[in-house]
């Protein structure tokens, strides 16, 4: 039971329960930070490694935590976490820190991380709840660069910083600016949908 | 500490127009899609978030500055803003339950909601970065608060309206929450020529 259920979790996280387009949980730091590949793809590790620690500790400490005072103990054990990446990403990538400024710190807030501890994390042992932080941080991370993909290629003609676009391709602008992400965004969820819808209808009739 | 010729006024506009900041800095987006369905809830939500925020900015400059600094504590920022956060909105849902059953009807059920509300985070973070005094955050929290209702009221606006439209399905709820939304950006990216603030 036990291992056919740990890689079950892990898909879920990723696809069937994905954090952004099925639960639409998150999303502010998902827009802020898309603009390059190179900040998301930071935002999107970082975010992994504060939801998978802290759905262990919630884990771990699960059977000792008052029920009454949870919300708060889970609200410090991510700004813990969240504290150690500000410092790491500070101390090895400034300039990173500086691009991704406060959204860094929101990473508290994101509703994803208090979702999953909440959700999962307080039921479960350690081990399922390790594959449960990195399955929707993967999941996360996966349609930010998508759409930070594509709003790079489209905003700077680069990916990554380096240039792929020909010399005669005009930057859309918009696409750096706000209004780009929540297109962008709206788009992708739309997509992903779409496919979705159809995988359901699939598993309806089987 | 004082940014040149940025006036608390100046930058209480910039943060409604300008700088929205659910438009331009996307916080407070959770809330924002979940809670947008009709303009009568979103205004209860709305008027919640302005006088947290507003507080709230005043509150988390003190403890930053007379408390955090002088012990070179600055790191623990995250964690002392989300407790005076919590604390705050506790503390005003129990004041307001006691003296005011009508405000308390209002605004009640949307007060715990707003712990979570990136949007204030967000705003305590911003006033540390871009170094601002007393007044300067109070007048940034209060502005960030009225642009963030402005934006919720009129979205809540637009999808009453869009209740009878016609919709591809898997675009509904989210996915066209998002879209209008990206034209409302578009919208407020004409006000930017006015103030910058950054």
């Amino acid at each position: 039971m036990a291992r056919i259920r740990s890689k079950s979790v892990f898909i879920t996280g990723l696809w069937r329960e994905n954090p952004v387009f099925r639960q639409i949980l998150g999303i502010c730091s998902a827009l802020a930070v898309t603009n390059l590949l190179i900040n998301t793809l930071i935002m999107g590790l970082s975010l992994i490694f504060v939801v998978t620690m802290s759905n262990m500790t919630v884990s771990i400490l699960r059977n000792i935590t008052p029920t009454r005072i949870r919300m708060m103990v889970q609200t410090l054990i991510i700004a813990s976490y969240v504290i150690i990446v500000d410092i790491t990403l500070k101390a090895y990538l400034p300039d990173i820190s500086v691009a991704l400024g406060p959204y860094v710190g929101l990473i508290i807030t994101n509703c994803i991380i208090m979702g999953r501890c909440e959700a999962f994390a307080r039921n479960n042992s350690l081990w399922p709840s390790f594959l449960d932080g990195i399955g929707s941080g993967c999941g996360y991370a996966v349609i930010l660069l998508t759409v930070a993909f594509f709003r790079e290629l489209m905003g700077f003609g680069s990916l990554f910083g380096v240039q792929v676009m020909s010399v005669g391709w005009t930057n859309w602008v918009i696409m750096v600016m706000a209004p780009g992400a929540f297109f962008m965004l709206g788009v992708v969820i739309w997509v992903v949908r779409s496919f979705g819808a159809r995988e359901e209808e699939a598993e309806i009739k089987r | 500490m004082e940014q040149l010729g940025l006036s608390a006024p100046v930058i209480f506009f910039a943060a409604i127009f300008t700088n929205n900041i659910l438009l331009t800095n996307f916080l407070g987006m959770c809330s924002f899609l979940a809670i947008s369905r009709e303009v009568r809830s979103s205004l209860g939500l709305g008027f919640a978030v302005i006088f947290v925020m507003t507080c709230t900015s005043g509150l988390n400059y003190l403890v930053y500055y007379y408390l955090l600094v002088p012990f070179g504590m600055e790191h623990f920022r995250f964690i002392a803003f989300i407790i005076v956060i919590a604390a705050f909105v506790q503390l005003v849902e129990m004041v307001i339950e006691r003296s005011s059953p009508v405000l308390y009807v209002i605004l009640g059920i949307f007060l715990p909601l707003i712990t979570v509300n990136c949007a204030i985070l967000g705003v305590a973070l911003f006033m540390i970065i871009r170094k601002y005094t007393f007044l300067q955050s109070v007048a940034y929290g209060a502005g960030g608060g009225i642009g963030w209702t402005l934006a919720i009221v009129a979205m809540g606006g637009i999808r009453e309206k869009l209740r009878g439209a016609k919709i591809p399905k898997p675009l509904e709820g989210p996915g066209i929450a998002l879209i209008i939304a990206g034209l409302m950006a578009l919208a407020f990216v004409a006000f930017s020529g006015m103030i910058q603030i950054q």
